[in-house]
């Protein structure tokens, strides 16, 4: 084993150890601290995966977060009030089933994913940042103006969804469905780097005009790149509505882009880990900080901007000596 | 095989008011090496970047092995087999120079929509790499990263991806840029021997290298070939001698 992928499943071990001695101790919101930082997680592991290893700075993907949330909140409130989701052209149901709202949820985030990227893709550089923030953004608004889900107001669930054979109220078993997930997630995106598309897609970042050369289309490697990167975020998304039984436009603003941006950035960009990292030491200001004062983010603006200076490896890097991937 | 590989005809491209490709007409025949010279500005890049597909063309016709290639886009192009090097060398920094090759493998097989088996451990990528490299003049230098070769290896790597692209033909711009003189004779030596795997059209500035390897030459000033022969009639041509070569020639 490298002494990257040492590094990587220790941070993976050390979350579940935490959540292991908290279980012992009872200490249950320490459980909802580190599901909610293993969500943020995985919506950073989709991030990475474009902005890591395909050098493109998406700030939008709280759309796909978002998106991902409200499938989940929408579906769970037409459960419980029995009214259909959709009539025309069939009729659809809600649902309050982790295993049909999942992949909804990675469905419509990766059909937005791939909208958003066929236009974005078509600029580069800051006008992609932009582009991709205006689409974000255009969610946002029509979700604030859209009364049917709560507007500007949000959506609240009150029952978890369910999971069959397990207790999703329960915080440790709705922790493992996480952090399972969490762990596929890492899992398929250490493969998707190393793969014959990682390749191309690291290429194209490093030598687009090598990549022609060589008879690879930079276009749809960054749109395939960019559609599973939604997808991953999406289900992050609806994990997140579900712990919170409460989804809002919150969720779709570009605060929230930038927040998994810190998340990758923190932890290091382009690390397999490095989300997983970066939300966990997030959570951990935001809890250790925010007690303190309520500007706990201007120190966490400092911190970033050392780690940016200093540490472009993130926290990732810094364990690895400063070393290479 | 017969007729050309590359037949260049009429080929037109301004840039506003400059025209940097100014209805040329070219060719390149089987297992030849044909030089294109000419001073800076000329339209040399432009002339590659056009037939690559990199740029559009105002007006003209390009077909490669018989076949109409003006509406296929560039990396279209390189899989049927025109296999580029770069005048400055791109070659993805981080990755090693088999990694660079195993790439442009990967790239001239169309199959990089794979996704979960790693790529690095594929043999049907590894070993025509290691071949390619070691043809090329780079066998030991395998898991060294691009960005920390030497110059002249980095230009070794370029042969080596643009030969791992099955090429039925080279564009070669400036290969023997920024070479000291042992490195560009070694090179030109690959070069010479490069031209029975596929005809070479070679853009080049150093003038001993050209008439060393060049089987033809065209000149091309202000964007027009002023003349084609062999290095013995170009050599000899009064008005290439007065608008490039120089009297010294």
């Amino acid at each position: 084993m490298s002494r990257a992928a040492i590094i990587d499943a220790g941070l993976f071990a050390t979350l579940i150890a935490v959540v292991l001695v908290a279980q012992a101790a009872g200490e249950p919101f320490v459980i909802t601290l580190a599901t909610k930082a293993a969500i943020f997680a995985l919506a950073g592991v989709g991030l990475n995966l474009v902005l890591g290893y395909g050098g493109l700075v998406s700030f939008g993907h709280a759309a796909f977060f978002g998106i991902g949330g409200y499938v989940a909140g929408i579906l769970a409130s037409h459960a419980m009030s029995g009214q259909p989701v959709a009539t025309f052209p069939f009729t659809m149901q809600g649902s309050n089933e982790m295993l049909a709202i999942w992949p909804m949820a990675m469905l419509l985030a990766g059909l937005a994913a791939l909208a958003i990227g066929a236009l974005s893709l078509r600029t580069s550089g800051v006008y992609f940042i932009m582009v991709t923030l205006a689409f974000a953004q255009m969610l946002y608004y029509f979700a604030i103006s859209w009364p049917a889900y709560g507007g500007e107001d949000g959506l609240s669930f009150y029952v978890r969804n369910t999971f069959p054979g397990l207790n999703t109220f329960d915080p440790i078993q709705f922790f493992a469905i996480v952090a399972v997930l969490l762990g596929l997630g890492l899992l398929l995106s250490a493969l998707i780097v190393r793969s014959r598309f990682g390749l191309a897609l690291r290429a194209a970042r490093a030598a687009p005009g090598r990549a022609v050369a060589v008879g690879i289309r930079p276009f749809g490697i960054r749109l395939t790149a960019f559609v599973i990167s939604g997808m991953i975020t999406g289900l992050a998304g609806a994990l997140y509505a579900d712990l919170n039984r409460f989804v809002s436009p919150t969720m779709l603003s570009w605060h929230m882009s930038g927040e998994i941006m810190v998340f990758v950035i923190l932890g290091g960009i382009g690390r397999l880990a490095g989300p997983l990292a970066g939300a966990g030491a997030y959570i951990l200001l935001e809890h250790l900080l925010g007690g303190v004062s309520e500007y706990w983010q201007a120190l966490l603006g400092l911190l970033l901007l050392v780690i940016v200076l200093f540490a472009p490896g993130g926290i990732v890097g810094m364990l690895n000596g400063g070393r290479g991937r | 095989m017969s007729g050309p590989i590359l037949e260049v005809e009429g080929l037109q491209k301004s840039f506003g008011a400059l025209k940097a490709t100014d209805e040329v007409t070219l060719d390149l025949r089987p297992g030849e090496i044909h030089a294109l010279i000419g001073p800076n500005g000329a339209g040399k890049s432009t002339l590659i970047k056009l037939i690559t597909g990199e740029i559009a063309a105002d007006a003209g016709r390009i077909r490669f092995e018989g076949q109409a290639i003006d509406t296929v886009d560039a990396a279209g192009r390189a899989r049927l087999g025109l296999a580029r090097s770069f005048q400055v060398s791109q070659l993805v920094p981080d990755f090693t120079a088999l990694e660079n090759v195993m790439l442009a493998v990967q790239g001239a097989s169309g199959e990089s929509f794979r996704f979960l088996r790693p790529a690095l451990a594929d043999p049907a990528l590894i070993e025509p790499a290691a071949f390619h490299l070691a043809h090329a003049g780079l066998a030991g230098r395998e898991r060294v990263a691009a960005a920390a070769l030497s110059h002249g290896e980095r230009r070794r790597l370029e042969i080596a991806m643009a030969l791992a692209m099955r090429p039925r033909a080279f564009l070669l711009d400036e290969p023997m840029a920024g070479m000291g003189a042992d490195g560009a004779r070694d090179l030109t030596a690959l070069l010479s021997d490069l031209r029975a795997e596929a005809p070479i059209l070679l853009v080049e500035h150093d003038m001993d290298a050209v008439f060393a390897l060049a089987d033809r030459v065209s000149v091309l000033v202000y964007g027009r070939v002023i003349a084609t022969g062999s290095v013995a009639e170009i050599r000899a041509d009064p008005e290439v001698r007065r608008s490039y070569l120089g009297e010294q020639a």
